[in-house]
């Protein structure tokens, strides 16, 4: 009877895989993601996140990550449940989570919370995110500079600010090198829709754009682009390896070091509630390889637009901004707040399509 | 070979013995998948199956999730049994959070207000009838298929929520993001029990069940609606009216997936987002015919499913058991589950020879 | 090759995918088996062909594995339905659920890897057509199977014997059976023949649309299937018909947006499902034609002692 010798078995190894209370147990820490690991995109970077603070800490610290959860009420239960768990941090990486992580926080006031993209914090709620759009002005730099048409595609998921602010950095950028070029946007209304993403990417290339930007998370513009002929951008991991001729750079989300640096805070009590957004020069935002292929003014100004929003002497935001109307919204001399990027909901000169009051 | 012979009357020992030899079957093929994946068996069913309801915490959780699959799947249940396949709740339910998130949004209650939530709750059943009105309408006036009226309309649904969020109806303190403001505190369902999640939207789905269990049963509307869907011929000789009972299953059907919205929105979340529904209406379907369309046996179905979906977090939480191989757990259990109610309506037979 | 007939490229090829999976669906159907779980099958087959496909090196060998892929989970749903006779409804739900684990489990490994997209393959001669040979000439193989697929479906459904024979089951599958047809092998083979094809259509996606794995790559395909089948009142012309105008309004849609139309692109996202309904209701106004198409006996558990 092998089966029952295998039940015996595995009965017994529950009976020996109870947890053990140790004075030196390790750290506790959790990350719950809106959408499977193997995304290959927004919630797999988080969990490379995860997986550098493991390498950093080792046995000192055992992780847990709980994906695809929905953004309605399970989070709240979810969250709740790794507090319960007896996780000390957990990083809660979608702005949908927001309201049931304060929830949560409140009911488990000596858990601390880490939660990306919102804009909401407590004595245990830290907020961080990415200054994505400085990496967008270094691709409109890029797209200025090889763009024969003028005419630039922009594919994009949702209208939030965030995406806003993207479509917003790049084309001031673009416009810098090439004042007459525009950008033409398509919303696929989904963050991750591969079909839909190439549909979108074939149709802004119909209408004579020969550079693609994206803000969806899958790789099938690039693989649109890389088999139409025309440049283009990654988005979230390194998707080089989809469009080896024809991807000039693309944005990279890095939470490695600022998760090993806030779970290090947790563990030895130096962990404060706080508000991080950080950007190129922090490294949460960084840029894949540059195409061999790029000439090498290109690069040159690439780089220096890299290099001077490092230095803090480039503002992707400095005035003067015009509006899509032509209106200046933001004149020379001055340029747009944090709180008024956060919120930010209009497209600037230069953008083609309409953005809904 | 084994074949298989029709009883005369359905099973009574059968019927309670069939879920449970699904379920022993499924926790033996469970423990045999997880073992297959590296996890010791023992503790990923009790993972799934303990963890999650050891605690009061968690039985008001099961409630909790339970009570939107409930809500949908006895409304479902009325129409399947009519022959009326909405399998558009999904929509439904949206369509119903908007209405009843107009109501907390726009009449902007004062404190103390208690007709609010009645309000929202009868708003929100008006919303999930009107979408499910449009399906009927079509079906009846142009003889449109509502499967696939009431499919693509929940597309359309899912869209107008999300401009809706992101547009006129968002939070103009929330720096422009896809959501509407927090409801007043009127506006939002109370715990029933300190130290759980569990408002009246479970008591109010627990008196549907009774309702439906009624209406089924012990009216003459239940009868026309069990005729119609047994053989469509002899109701149109009784006189039954095929269209009134179009009508109201999918009235009905819309009503209640529309509070199950809106249970959605004024309790947990307690704001309207794009993410209402982690497809409760598209769950509730399996929950309907898990509970053999009989809305004692769709109690105790969508208590199953809420258990299994909790019991995959906390499969993901405790042994880092991997989602996917909860959705493949999941879809053996109804497998089993489905397969044993043959057991209820017919007795295997040991025969020579059979095609 | 010029702008516009690049743009219906585009639209023929959205429709692929969905005029396979609904071509399978649509012969299940017409056998009076309405699986639900073209999704889940559609997903399966799209990561094994892409699995075996990288594997191997050879698509055609991925292309078979996808069929077979589909078939199997098929198969399942056929053990569950004709045998043990449980309700068809809920089990092709069940199928999509397990087919969405399953794919997302057995391709972990696939996740991120990159696969050279299934050639063109231009038809001597008729690709030199003006208009249509780069329309339609010089394409993926695949998209001339599924063109083959149709015609044969279409031709055996309405004019060979085997087709009566399955319209009869699906019709009333008691007097099939009283006239000596063996009723559940008929619909076995309608519904693995429904498997496959959805497999293909998973194919499609993961080998040629968008050669990549990952996981929910369907992104609800299987369910615009289904739909269409409906649509297209159990007619393979009609549902080719179908998948096209799907196909033509989500790219319409898209283009609108690029051309910066003032409308708000969930509205223009809404057009794909709006049109499909409008469609439908002209086309089912007249009642006495849906009735001849729609297998009578869809969705019903036959059992040979009843």
């Amino acid at each position: 009877m092998k089966f029952v010798k295998w039940a015996l078995a595995a009965a017994m190894t529950m009976s020996l895989g109870l947890p053990t209370a140790h004075a030196d147990a390790p750290f506790k820490a959790a990350w719950i993601y809106v959408g499977p690991v193997s995304d290959h995109g927004y919630s797999f970077q988080h969990d490379q996140g995860r997986k550098a603070v493991e390498a950093a800490l080792g046995a000192k610290v055992k992780t847990t990550f709980v994906e695809s959860v929905p953004e309605g009420a399970d989070a709240e239960r979810v969250l709740t449940q790794l507090a319960r768990d007896g996780n000390k941090l957990i990083f809660s990486t979608s702005f949908g989570f927001m309201n049931a992580t304060l929830k949560v926080a409140r009911a488990f006031p000596d858990v601390k919370f880490e939660h990306a993209t919102g804009y909401k914090r407590a004595a245990n709620v830290s907020t961080f995110s990415a200054r994505f759009y400085e990496g967008r002005a270094v691709l409109g730099t890029i797209a200025g500079k090889m763009t024969k048409t003028g005419v630039v595609g922009y594919i994009a998921s949702i209208p939030i600010p965030e995406v806003v602010r993207g479509i917003d950095a790049f084309t001031i950028a673009l416009r810098k090198v090439r004042p007459d070029a525009k950008v033409k946007v398509i919303y696929v209304n989904s963050w991750y829709d591969p079909g839909k993403e190439a549909a979108a990417a074939k149709a802004l290339i119909d209408q004579g754009a020969d550079v693609l930007a994206q803000h969806t998370d899958s790789a099938a513009p690039v693989q649109t682009a890389e088999e139409r002929g025309v440049w283009c951008f990654g988005q979230s991991s390194d998707m080089t390896r989809y469009a080896p001729h024809r991807l000039l750079t693309g944005i990279i989300e890095n939470w490695d070091q600022y998760d090993v640096a806030e779970v290090k805070a947790a563990m030895n009590g130096s962990w404060k509630s706080h508000d991080t957004w950080g950007g190129l020069a922090s490294g949460m935002v960084k840029l894949s390889p540059y195409n061999p292929a790029m000439p090498r003014d290109v690069v040159a100004a690439a780089e220096k637009t890299r290099q001077d929003i490092i230095a803090g002497k480039l503002n992707p935001f400095a005035g003067p901004i015009t509006d899509q109307s032509g209106k200046l919204v933001v004149p020379a001399g001055k340029s747009l707040s944090d709180a008024q990027l956060l919120g930010l909901r209009f497209y600037v000169q230069g953008v083609e399509g309409n953005l809904p009051k | 070979m084994l074949r298989l012979e029709a009883r005369p009357h359905p099973s009574t020992a059968a019927l309670l013995l069939a879920p449970l030899l699904a379920v022993l079957l499924t926790l033996l093929a469970g423990a045999l998948l997880f073992a297959l994946l590296g996890f010791a068996p023992a503790a990923a069913l009790k993972a799934f199956f303990i963890t999650p309801v050891n605690s009061l915490y968690g039985l008001g959780e099961l409630a909790m999730k339970a009570t939107p699959l409930l809500l949908c799947a006895i409304g479902l249940a009325v129409g399947f049994r009519a022959n009326i396949w909405n399998i558009g709740a999904e929509g439904q339910l949206l369509m119903g959070a908007i209405a009843g998130s107009g109501v907390a949004l726009f009449l902007r209650p004062a404190d103390g207000a208690p007709w609010v939530l009645p309000a929202m709750f009868l708003a929100g059943a008006l919303g999930g009838m009107a979408w499910a009105a449009v399906p009927a309408f079509l079906k009846l006036r142009f003889n449109a298929s509502e499967i696939l009226t009431s499919l693509m309309l929940t597309y359309v649904a899912r869209l107008f929520l999300r401009w809706l969020v992101g547009g006129p109806w968002r939070d103009p303190d929330g720096y422009n993001f896809p959501q509407s403001p927090m409801f007043a505190p009127d506006a939002v369902i109370p715990p029933l029990l300190h130290g759980t999640r569990l408002g009246f939207g479970a008591l109010l789905a627990l008196a549907v069940t009774l309702g439906g269990w009624f209406l089924l049963s012990r009216t003459f509307l239940g009868f026309q609606i069990r005729v119609i869907g047994l053989t469509s011929a002899a109701a149109g000789y009784a006189g039954f009216d095929r269209g009134r009972v179009t009508w109201l299953s999918l009235l009905l059907s819309g009503a209640l997936a529309g509070i199950a919205g809106l249970n959605e929105v004024a309790g947990p979340i307690g704001q309207l987002t794009p993410f209402v529904s982690p497809g409760y209406g598209f769950t509730a379907i399996i929950v309907a015919f898990l509970g053999r369309l009989h809305p004692i046996g769709i109690l105790f179905a969508s208590l199953l499913v809420a258990l299994s979906y909790l019991g995959g977090e906390s499969a993901q939480i405790s042994l880092g058991l991997p989602l996917a191989a909860t959705d493949v757990f999941q879809g053996m259990l109804l497998f089993f589950l489905l397969a044993s109610e043959v057991l209820v309506r017919y007795r295997p037979r040991l025969a020579r020879t059979r095609g | 090759m010029d702008h516009v007939t690049a743009i219906l490229v585009s639209v023929l090829l959205a429709a692929a995918p969905l005029l396979f999976a609904a071509l399978g669906e649509l012969v299940t159907e017409k056998s009076g088996v309405l699986n639900l779980g073209v999704e889940g099958m559609m997903l399966v087959g799209a990561v094994c062909g892409f699995a075996v496909t990288a594997h191997s090196g050879h698509a055609a060998l991925g292309i078979l594995a996808a069929a077979l892929a589909g078939m199997a989970l098929s198969a399942l749903f056929a053990l569950l339905t004709l045998v043990l006779l449980a309700n068809q409804v809920a089990t092709g739900l069940a199928l999509t659920l397990f087919g969405v684990g399953l794919s997302a489990l057995v391709g972990k490994p696939f996740v991120g890897t990159p696969l050279e997209k299934l050639p063109d393959l231009p038809l001597p001669l008729l690709s030199h057509l003006p208009l249509l040979g780069p329309l339609l000439f010089d394409r993926d193989p695949l998209i001339y199977l599924a063109a083959l697929l149709t015609l044969a479906v279409g031709w055996l459904l309405a004019r060979t014997r085997a087709g009566l024979v399955v319209r009869a089951v699906g019709e009333n599958p008691e007097a099939a059976h009283a006239l000596g047809y063996p009723v559940r092998l008929i619909r076995f083979a309608c519904i693995l023949f429904g498997g496959a094809m959805a497999g293909l259509g998973g194919a499609y996606l993961s080998l040629a649309y968008t050669p990549m794995w990952a996981e929910d790559m369907t992104a609800g395909r299987g369910w615009i299937a289904l739909a269409l089948v409906v649509f297209s009142t159990w007619r393979p012309g009609r549902l080719v018909l179908g998948a096209l105008l799907f196909g033509a309004f989500t790219i319409a849609q898209l283009h609108a947006q690029a051309l910066g139309l003032a409308v708000p692109p969930e509205f223009l996202a809404m057009l794909p499902y709006l049109a499909t309904i409008l469609v439908l209701v002209l086309i089912s106004r007249d009642a006495a034609r849906i009735r001849l198409n729609a297998p009578a006996a869809i969705g019903k558990t036959f059992h040979p002692d009843h």
